[in-house]
């Protein structure tokens, strides 16, 4: 199998990733987003790493690797969003926004950055 | 016999660390008395060093007469032949070497002598005209200090050695200038005299460095006998003569002298007229070879001597300020000096310096006596006090005829003397300087006589004053000041009166003879200036002789808007310029700080707009920023 098509539907994959992440509201599809995205560089390893004939078969051990870390990652992407959730009663990230610098009027900006959280 | 000479120059100065330092010294315990205590003690260590200093000078003096003939041919040769030097210690710089040397020669006990005993009548009569003054101990102290430094001048064998006595000398003169320095013209006057007499002392410094790094040395045996180019010469005495106008109050620099008349009146006395401006006419005596070498150099001195005596002698025709009048005086006199010195006899100026040293003393000391006496220093505030003071009227009539140059007090020899040594002058000035001498010999008699004719004679003015600011010596009491205060004046009489038969007596011993013709000359214009002010005066004993000056009184009175007229050329631009320079560091140096902070923090302003709390906007910016380097690294590459 020509490698060519491997690489397309994780580049497909990895664009569907993007655009989740960057436009979804829900936090629980933004991390089901990150979770395509990783998949889409998972599916790019295995597959170079068949293409490449890699004798060690570094692309195998490190989607292993990559499977692990998104694991973890994700348990605590969801132990974050259940916490959010509990104390905010919503989980659309538009709406999270108690990080965001207080913008004042212009013209009164003096030495600011002390009293703006 | 040089441990003698360091003796002398010591003494004072261990009398003056005594005298600040001992003082008080556990007198805590004493309460209302410690004030007496520290006054009495302040002057025993005034009086007793010094007294001990003028015997060892006296006999420097007499065993220097006994000497070998060592000097090398300058006018004290025959009389003090001796000569006695000695280097404590040669000091390596590295490049020029400078000795800690003491010398001492005719020159140096001449006029040694006239420093010890000017000292010495001055502490005593301060002990009585600064009996009130709580700041008695400091003041004596300064003035030993000063009497020491003035010594080390006089006795200096190296001009680096010199010029540290020359320096402390300012400072002691500026500390006792600004001794009432709760009146703020008095901080003034003696903040203007250290600002002035240091614009001269750069000069100065400089000369002596040009001097010194020509001649391989500091010592002034070496300087002398070393074989330096003229132009050189010429420059380092053009250098030199920047310091003495400053020190000696000369034209242009001599505005100081007359605001000194701020401190109290011994100072007057003793800084004033008698020791420290003569230090610049001492140093260029020193120093005399060198500037025989620079013609170009004597011909500007004599000019500057020129101008200063008559204008400054004009001046005092119109002071109303007793002390003022004194002061003008004062630089007129040093200007005789240094036309002597122009005209090629240091023998002239030195006599002329010791008996001037002498009379002006007794000038300031008897002003001094009318003052504390009257309560005021104007003239206008005194009169007929001829009856109220015999004393001091005696021993200043015998100090106003030595100023005017009446024989036979010593004035009239000594600036006869300076007078024939300027007339057989022959630099291309001295005609005009000649014509100028004999012009102020007039004026001088002229304001002799004003002064005292307006003190001693006519309706008495005397009214009790108020209790006096702090400047003004004391309330009228209408007696005799006290003894200590009457005693110097009338020792100091003394030599004023017989110094001049003396030395005459010791110059024609020299070789060098009273020239009767010229004396009677200046004698009767000397005589027609006091006698017109005296025909003006019995015309109207209540008005100011000063009138005859007509319209051009008031520009004599203000010494020709000199002070003016440096005021608007250098106070002021300077002044401006300082305010310039604040502000520019308060507008350009403080605001480029300034900016740049108010500048970040605005462009952070902008950033912060982006910081909504969006974080996918946040992932869109990475992103972005993402694929542009991916862009530039495809493209690039």
């Amino acid at each position: 199998m020509h490698v060519v098509y491997p690489v397309v539907i994780s580049a497909l994959l990895f664009s569907i990733g993007v655009y989740g992440v960057l436009a979804r509201r829900n936090a629980i599809l933004v991390l089901m987003s990150v979770e395509l995205m990783l998949n889409a560089v998972n599916l790019n390893l295995v597959a170079f790493d068949v293409w490449l004939r890699d004798r060690l078969h570094g692309g195998q051990v490190l989607t292993l690797f990559v499977i692990v870390i998104a694991a973890a990652e994700l348990g605590l992407g969801l132990a974050i969003v259940l916490a959010v959730f509990r104390t905010r009663r919503t989980v659309d990230v538009d709406r999270l926004r108690a990080l965001a610098e207080v913008v004042r009027a212009p013209g009164s900006g003096r030495l600011d950055g002390e009293d703006a959280l | 016999m040089i441990a003698v000479v360091a003796l002398i120059v010591l003494l004072p100065f261990a009398a003056a660390a005594a005298g600040l330092l001992a003082t008080r010294l556990g007198t805590r315990n004493l309460g209302p008395r410690a004030e007496r205590v520290a006054y009495r003690r302040a002057a025993w260590f005034a009086i007793v060093p010094g007294g001990v200093s003028a015997a060892l000078t006296v006999w420097l003096a007499a065993s220097l007469a006994g000497g070998a003939g060592t000097s090398e041919g300058r006018f004290w040769s025959e009389l003090l032949p001796g000569r006695v030097e000695g280097t404590l210690t040669v000091v390596e710089t590295g490049s020029v070497p400078i000795s800690l040397t003491l010398r001492d020669d005719g020159l140096s006990v001449l006029t040694g002598i006239l420093v010890v005993v000017v000292a010495l009548a001055v502490q005593v009569y301060s002990v009585g005209y600064m009996r009130d003054e709580p700041r008695y101990p400091s003041y004596s102290a300064f003035v030993s200090l000063f009497t020491s430094a003035m010594l080390l001048v006089v006795y200096a064998g190296d001009l680096i050695v010199l010029y540290a006595g020359w320096e402390i000398m300012g400072l002691c003169s500026y500390l006792l200038i600004g001794h009432w320095w709760e009146d703020r013209a008095n901080s003034r006057a003696a903040v203007k005299a250290f600002l002035v007499t240091r614009l001269g002392d750069v000069g100065f410094l400089f000369g002596i460095f040009v001097l010194g790094t020509a001649a391989g040395g500091f010592r002034i045996d070496d300087v002398l006998r070393a074989d330096i180019p003229q132009g050189t010469l010429i420059a380092a005495t053009l250098l030199l003569l920047a310091g003495v106008a400053g020190k000696s109050a000369q034209v242009p620099l001599h505005t100081w002298l007359p605001d000194a008349m701020a401190g109290p009146t011994p100072i007057s006395a003793l800084i004033h007229a008698a020791t420290m401006v003569a230090a610049g006419i001492f140093v260029v005596a020193r120093l005399y070879p060198a500037f025989l070498a620079a013609p170009p150099t004597l011909d500007v001195l004599g000019v500057v001597a020129a101008v200063g005596m008559l204008g400054a002698a004009l001046a005092a025709l119109a002071q109303d300020d007793l002390k003022r009048v004194l002061a003008y005086s004062t630089i007129s006199q040093l200007a005789y000096m240094g036309a002597a010195l122009a005209a090629g006899s240091d023998l002239a100026a030195m006599f002329h310096l010791v008996s001037h040293g002498a009379f002006k003393a007794l000038l300031f000391l008897c002003a001094g006596l009318v003052i504390h006496h009257v309560g005021s220093n104007l003239i206008s505030h005194m009169g007929g006090l001829r009856r109220a003071l015999p004393i001091t009227f005696w021993t200043m009539t015998i100090g106003f005829a030595a100023l005017a140059g009446l024989p036979p007090a010593s004035g009239f020899f000594s600036k006869d003397a300076v007078l024939s040594a300027v007339e057989h002058g022959t630099g291309p000035a001295q005609p005009f300087v000649y014509a100028s001498a004999l012009l102020t010999v007039g004026v001088t008699g002229a304001y002799a006589a004003r002064a005292w004719l307006r003190t001693f004679f006519g309706p008495a003015r005397v009214e009790p004053l108020a209790e006096p600011p702090p400047g003004v010596a004391h309330v009228f009491d209408g007696r005799e000041a006290p003894r200590s205060m009457l005693w110097p004046a009338g020792v100091l009489a003394v030599p004023a009166l017989l110094l001049g038969l003396a030395g005459s007596a010791a110059g024609s011993a020299a070789g060098v003879k009273v020239e009767w013709g010229p004396a009677a000359v200046s004698l009767a214009v000397a005589l027609l200036g006091a006698g017109i002010v005296y025909a003006l005066w019995r015309s109207a004993p209540e008005q100011d002789p000063a009138r005859l000056l007509g319209p051009f009184r008031v520009p004599c009175e203000r010494a020709f808007y000199v002070d003016a007229a440096y005021a608007a050329l250098v106070a002021r631009p300077v002044l401006r310029l300082a305010r310039a320079v604040v502000r520019t560091d308060a507008r350009v140096v403080d605001g480029a700080v300034r900016g740049s902070g108010r500048a970040t923090l605005g462009l952070s302003g902008l950033v912060r707009l982006a910081q909504n709390g969006n974080a996918q906007l946040y992932v869109t910016g990475l992103f972005a920023g993402l694929v542009l380097i991916a862009v530039a690294a495809v493209v690039l590459t």
